[in-house]
């Protein structure tokens, strides 16, 4: 492993940020720390920068021990939420930053800088100071500069937190293109779980400082190993008497169900009778029309489910009759999730077959 | 920072203070009509007695006593109080060790001292300069610190993960970091200088702005006495005029804005 932390312990006061937190990242990927605020993504973020000092256990980079390694010699380069631009510097002299104090010569430089500009895509503006760019531009620039002194390790803080939603959406693939270019190992932090799915190689999931899952965002997504990444993941309705659907059997005391919208297919009440021992009859209670689906609060005998209509279904509003068909559950207790088969589906198809 | 703009002529004219000159100026005439000319003496009195002061080379004169003694207190305040605030404000340990005296001093105005410095730094010029220089290194001492103490911290963090060692750090982020308080500090001690070179002069010394306005009270030439004083606000005005747009228009990217 190229990054490695074992048994990693930190608290503020009373406050435990990191809590036996060990995982490894392999050279060159791209990864994200996804987790709610306050369950210690930053905190893990500013230990391997060397911001701040892990009360226990071990953080290698490249086999060697870091711990006792101030943030300036780590090699790492950091983009902060804040972008953390020096605004009495110019874009030419913030880029340069790094590269001097490596003691490059002017020429070095002065091409290095224009390098990355073209790499960030905004060539033309050395002169420029940092309050004359936009949010998207500064943090650009920020990514070139902490990109500069050619670290081993890239790490970015919540990168576009501070950036208005149409132009995060256009930085996160520029990110995502950018980082592939260069091919360097990063770690992104990050509260949006779209993000985090859409721009990761791999996904580690935090929770109340510990780590809860570490995988591909396909896989993290469909097999959830902890009851609270199947809640934290995806658009998801938790139901505690899940034996009431068609097609589920209860597998244990004390545990609930996860039903998120993609599980469950509606069909429109007028067409044709659904076989009805697999079928269950809804009715909406809530509608929101979502551009090229509706999503939909369902009421099926007091169980109430949220779930994507596609258009071909036509408009739906609440009071209408629907009828639906839920493909599988996760079933959680306090410590595991399974995943549950509907099992109509699997009779059916055993029928078939 | 943004201001709101003044739209139509009338508007202009009320903002760019002439109003305000010309009111007060009638005010001062009305008042001035009621009274003596040793008692209140009016702004044409005033005027009269500043082109005799002018023609005689007094006023010249007196006024380069005075700013020659400001600058040279204010100038060894910024040369002393600027480092002295910039290691104060980055080091902790040296904070802890200057806070308490600093917040001791800072209430000892100049003019309590005035008796003593006249005592250790003797009646001529060096005494003035000291209490010019006490005056003034406390309102720099003080914003240097308060500009160090409120560098960015991501700054530093990323500055120091860019591989800058700690000195480093220092002069190339809590330095430039410290500048807009640096400056509210210079303008502010040329203030506290030049309130105190009044006071000193007028005390003790036979030249200078402040023994002039003195000076004059105890011959009953008012008028001149008024002289001195329009003077010294105009000083001090303008002084401070020119620090500002000085500091507006090359210190605009470290932060020092337009008050």
């Amino acid at each position: 492993m190229y990054i490695e932390l074992q048994n990693i312990n930190k608290t503020f006061g009373d406050y435990q940020a990191s809590k036996d937190v060990s995982f490894g990242i392999e050279k060159g990927k791209l990864i994200g720390l996804l987790g709610p605020s306050g369950s210690g993504k930053t905190t893990i973020l500013r230990m391997l920068a060397g911001l701040e000092c892990q009360d226990s256990g071990d953080i290698y980079i490249n086999g060697t021990c870091v711990n006792n390694l101030p943030s300036s010699q780590r090699g790492i380069g950091f983009v902060f939420q804040s972008y953390a631009l020096f605004p009495y510097l110019n874009v030419h002299d913030n880029i340069a930053y790094g590269l001097k104090i490596q003691k490059k010569d002017k020429a070095y430089i002065d091409k290095r800088v224009q390098e990355l500009l073209e790499l960030v895509g905004l060539p033309g503006l050395e002169k420029r100071y940092p309050d004359q760019l936009s949010g998207g531009q500064k943090q650009r620039i920020a990514l070139a500069r902490a990109l500069a002194p050619e670290p081993e390790l890239l790490l970015l803080d919540e990168p576009f937190a501070a950036i208005d939603a149409k132009v995060r959406q256009e930085l996160r693939t520029w990110l995502r293109e950018t980082i592939d270019k260069i091919g360097i190992t990063s770690i992104f932090v990050t509260h949006d779980q779209d993000e985090a799915i859409e721009v990761a190689d791999e996904i580690i999931i935090t929770n109340e400082g510990r780590v809860e899952q570490v995988g591909n965002p396909v896989d993290i997504y469909l097999h959830p190993k902890t009851p609270f990444v199947a809640q934290f993941i995806g658009k998801s309705s938790i139901i505690s008497d899940y034996d009431r659907l068609k097609g589920f059997d209860s597998i244990g005391k004390d545990t609930k169900a996860i039903i998120r919208p993609e599980f469950v297919e509606i069909k429109g009440v007028d067409k044709k009778k659904h076989d009805a021992t697999i079928y269950e009859d809804a009715v909406v209670e809530q509608s929101i029309f979502r551009g090229n689906y509706f999503e939909v609060l369902l009421d099926i005998d007091d169980i109430k489910i949220r779930a994507h209509s596609p258009l071909v279904n036509g408009p739906l509003k609440s009071g209408d009759l629907v009828q639906v068909l839920i493909n599988q559950l996760y079933i959680f207790d306090d410590t595991t999730t399974t995943t549950l088969i509907n099992k109509g589906l699997d009779d059916s198809s055993l029928y078939y077959i | 920072m943004e201001e709101t703009k003044a739209t139509n002529l009338p508007q202009k004219i009320l903002k760019c203070g002439i109003i305000s000159w010309i009111l007060f100026l009638v005010l001062w005439a009305v008042g001035a009509a009621q009274y003596d000319e040793i008692f209140l003496p009016s702004p044409v009195e005033t005027w009269n007695s500043l082109v005799v002061l002018i023609q005689d080379g007094t006023l010249w004169a007196d006024i380069v006593a005075s700013v020659s003694r400001v600058a040279k207190g204010w100038g060894l305040a910024i040369v002393t109080a600027v480092p002295i605030g910039l290691i104060v404000g980055h080091f902790r340990p040296a904070r802890w060790l200057i806070e308490p005296l600093l917040s001791l001093f800072r209430f000892i105005p100049a003019i309590a001292l005035t008796s003593l410095f006249l005592m250790w730094f003797g009646v001529d010029d060096k005494s003035k300069v000291a209490l010019i220089l006490y005056a003034s290194f406390f309102p720099i001492l003080v914003n240097t610190i308060a500009g160090v103490v409120a560098t960015d911290k991501s700054l530093i963090e990323a500055a120091s993960c860019m591989g800058a060692s700690r000195l480093r750090v220092f002069f190339t982020v809590v330095v430039p970091s410290a500048v807009p308080g640096i400056f509210t500090g210079i303008r502010l001690g040329l203030s506290a200088g030049i309130i105190c070179v009044i006071a000193a002069e007028m005390l003790v010394g036979n030249d200078g702005l402040g023994y002039l306005i003195n000076s004059s009270k105890m011959y009953y030439r008012t008028a001149w006495a008024f002289a001195g004083i329009v003077t010294l606000a105009l000083i001090g005005f303008a002084a401070d005029r020119v620090l500002q747009v000085i500091g507006v228009k090359f210190l605009k990217h470290f932060g020092v804005k337009k008050a």
